[in-house]
């Protein structure tokens, strides 16, 4: 999915990153079209620092990206990247990798002398 | 076991894989010919191959299935397209239903396989070219760990609702 392989260390921060209602609106809201950190904040019965730090544990998670235009900083959605072919394409590799590995198991078990 | 290089277009959708083994050329030839030698590699620990059918001819076919960690069991087809031992692999291979029928919406993807001795080793070039990007999706999916497809149903379900 994401692009690239996902260590177990970045599958727990996609869901934590989605547990929360707060950052699953966020995460909706900027698919749709980016959005200033301030812009964000207005929809919420919260601190601007507070929905800045859930848009930094988004960012952390890769499901948006944070840039700064002038004094904004321009929140979008990172997902039509994440289902790029190109991530799909390196995960194929990684699939192949696994493969030659296994592949080179067998191969040295037949090396090996049989034993009595 | 070495991988040499990897190579991928990601217009054309393939990809070339290229690793050098440690055997005679025979021998990698038979695990592609060898079903049971097959399964033991084809699948990862969490989505074992089962090979019911391998018809290792020009034209022949094969049938397996792979078992998730949820129990479920996939279907794939191969039609194999050229066969030169033990040098030229060319196989197409597909989705299938229950009963082996191939999904005919998700179309076929094209496989080379070229072995090449070189010296004591073993050289094998694999490419694999995808007709849509959602085939090489689909076989993805059963080829990773659990968690990571959870994390993907979630995003997944975000999208629809976005979509909605």
């Amino acid at each position: 999915m994401v692009v690239g392989i996902l260590s177990d260390t970045d599958v727990d921060r996609v869901f934590q990153a989605l547990a929360d209602s707060t950052r699953r609106d966020i995460v909706t809201r900027v698919i749709r079209g980016e959005q200033s950190v301030s812009e964000l904040a207005a929809h919420y019965a919260m601190s601007f620092a507070a929905v800045q730090k859930h848009v930094a544990v988004l960012e952390r998670a890769a499901l948006v990206r944070k840039q700064r235009r002038g004094r904004q900083q321009i929140v979008s959605g990172n997902l039509p990247t994440i289902r790029k072919a190109a991530g799909l394409l390196d995960e194929y590799e990684e699939l192949w990798r696994q493969r030659a590995d296994r592949i080179g198991d067998i191969l040295a078990e037949s090396r090996k002398p049989k034993e009595g | 076991m070495t991988v040499i290089s990897t190579e991928k277009d990601t217009e054309a959708l393939t990809l070339t894989f290229v690793a050098e083994f440690d055997a005679d050329i025979q021998r990698v030839w038979r695990v592609w010919e060898d079903p049971r030698q097959l399964e033991r590699w084809w699948g990862p620990p969490t989505w074992p191959a089962t090979f019911q059918k391998h018809d290792f001819t020009l034209g022949g076919r094969s049938l397996y299935y792979m078992t998730g960690p949820d129990g479920e069991k996939p279907y794939s087809w191969w039609v194999i397209t050229a066969l030169d031992a033990p040098n030229r692999l060319e196989y197409d291979e597909g989705f299938a239903d229950e009963n082996g029928e191939p999904d005919s919406t998700m179309g076929a993807i094209h496989n080379v396989v070229t072995l090449d001795s070189t010296g004591q080793a073993t050289r094998m070039s694999v490419v694999a070219t995808f007709e849509n990007a959602e085939q090489l999706q689909q076989m993805l999916e059963m080829g990773m760990e659990e968690g990571m497809r959870s994390a993907m149903r979630q995003i997944d379900a975000l999208l629809a609702d976005v979509s909605r």
